[in-house]
């Protein structure tokens, strides 16, 4: 299988002047073409410096990473990154929100224009390109940063907490919407989380982690049974429980 | 439209009431202080030598008016006030971008602009005096050295405290510090910028009329001086009541440039 990204052995510490602080010792790991993996790990163990470490904000201390095959820093593959909150820009419409990524990477043309106008129209933004962001439900807020990551076309999704500051219900209801969206996009996912529900009921795969300095302590695949497999049919399903008792007990264990 | 509750109706009625007291009171704090001003300096309660009355004034100001020697003094005053205020916007936000840039440019600079910005900017004006010469140049630079070290001090502080998750987005954009500048610092800089204007707006006028005590022959800040130094006190009130009105002027300018910007922003 196409290996989208690959981490061996990755070190990083944060250093200030009363001394270093170990977030992440000796990752490795790979995700596959069209995976969703999410990684789940005590809150403060260093899952987003993670994040950080593959879009190429931080330079790992030792090890390396490669996407679609080529190191890092020669690889010109867009990664995308959703962050913790929308981060929309108020004095932007909403249109102009979504194609921010095309103007910084100089990449407005006609065609990128275009689909971004496609994105919009498709998941149900058409009527509020020229609102501002505030004008939005919290819900059509994360789908309009998603679209705004996705009119970059990239081959890898990088997740981190995306739907952490959403209230309870429309949490379920944006990460069913957005998990979604990324299956019938096919694209590749890495999704850091706290939140064990939202962990099994969108990834493929489940990486835990220990608390810092961060190591792998296990890797568990989601198997489920179902005919649509979506993720709310999955917090329904039998599996869900059983494997939330699993990667609860793999969390807690010796500490 | 609905009809609207009695409630509603009573509340509504008690806004209006409450905004008619507030103008009625402004306008009569007003008039009253201008009617016992005008009235003590007529019975002879304060000598209207040293004191003058609203109504020498009022002839003062006309009859420079019908000489047109008013419009000159204030046009150079208010001419030097804009000069060194646009000066002083355009400086402030090049220097506080570089120093953004850079922090160990900021770093390094920043006891400078402290000191800079706690002296008491007055204390240049001889000095600028011997080393520009008594001219407008001298007013200009007098007026800027007033606002410029704070409104240094005051952008780069909101440049820095920019939320550092739209920066972040712009990273996780594959952007440099370039765009991080123009696409977030800047754009939302806007309303800290605004307000910076509105203080800067005074402390121009500050500078330029302590400037015009020293080292000029026209403008509103040599009226002042020259009126008090030939016991003019007519000439001399009517200048600061001028000044009041410049000052509010330009603060009002600027309030409508803050509403126009609200609306694009």
């Amino acid at each position: 299988m196409e290996q989208v990204l690959e981490l061996k052995h990755i070190h990083y510490a944060y250093h200030n002047l009363d001394g270093e602080t170990p977030a992440l010792t000796d990752i490795s790991f790979v995700l596959n073409k069209g995976e969703f993996v999410a990684i789940v790990g005590p809150s403060g163990c260093g899952k987003s410096t993670l994040l950080s470490l593959i879009a190429g904000l931080l330079v790992p201390e030792k090890g390396l990473i490669k996407i679609n095959g080529k190191y890092l820093r020669e690889s010109t593959t867009n990664v995308g990154y959703m962050l913790q909150h929308d981060e929309l820009f108020e004095w932007r419409t909403v249109y102009n929100n979504v194609i921010l990524g095309l103007e910084v990477q100089h990449m407005l043309t006609a065609r990128t224009r275009e689909k971004a106008h496609e994105l919009l129209d498709f998941y149900g933004l058409r009527q509020f390109e020229h609102a501002r962001p505030s004008e939005l439900s919290g819900g059509m807020r994360q789908r309009a940063a998603l679209i705004r990551t996705l009119v970059l076309d990239p081959d890898l999704l990088l997740l981190d907490e995306p739907f952490s500051a959403l209230d309870y219900q429309t949490r379920l209801n944006v990460g069913d919407d957005i998990g979604q969206i990324i299956r019938k996009e096919e694209k590749s996912a890495l999704l850091v989380t706290h939140d064990l529900s939202e962990a099994i009921s969108l990834a493929d795969r489940v990486i835990v982690l220990s608390g810092r300095p961060a190591a792998i302590r296990q890797t568990i695949p989601l198997i489920f049974d179902l005919e649509q497999d979506t993720p709310l049919n999955r917090r329904n399903a039998p599996e869900f429980k059983t494997y939330f008792n699993l990667i609860w007990k793999e969390l807690n264990t010796d500490e | 439209m609905n009809e609207l509750s009695a409630t509603q109706q009573q509340y509504l009625l008690q806004r209006r009431k409450h905004k008619r007291i507030v103008c009625i009171s402004r306008i009569l704090i007003l008039l009253s202080f201008l009617f016992i001003w005008e009235f003590s300096a007529n019975v002879g309660i304060i000598d209207s030598f040293i004191f003058s009355s609203p109504s020498k004034i009022a002839l003062c100001f006309w009859s420079m008016v019908l000489d047109k020697t008013i419009f000159l003094h204030m046009g150079i005053t208010l001419y030097e006030t804009i000069v060194s205020f646009l000066l002083v916007i355009a400086i402030s936000i090049l220097v506080a971008v570089a120093l953004w840039f850079s922090s160990k440019l900021s770093e390094i600079l920043d006891p400078y602009l402290v000191v800079l910005n706690s002296l008491p900017k007055s204390a240049l004006a001889p000095l600028l005096i011997v080393w520009l010469g008594a001219n407008k140049l001298t007013i200009i630079v007098a007026g800027m050295s007033v606002a410029i070290f704070g409104s240094i001090l005051n952008l780069y502080t909101s440049f820095t405290t920019v939320d550092p998750g739209k920066l972040k987005l712009i990273y996780t954009l594959r952007g440099r510090r370039y765009q991080a500048l123009t696409k977030v610092v800047l754009p939302s800089s806007v309303p800290a910028i605004i307000s910076n204007m509105k203080v800067n707006i005074g402390l121009c006028l500050v500078g330029v009329i302590i400037g015009e005590f020293l080292a000029a022959r026209n403008g509103l800040g040599y009226l002042i001086i020259y009126s008090s130094q030939v016991f003019k006190m007519d000439w001399l009130l009517m200048s600061i009541c001028l000044l009041c009105i410049m000052a509010t002027l330009l603060y009002s300018l600027i309030n409508l440039l803050e509403k126009w910007c609200l609306k694009r922003f």
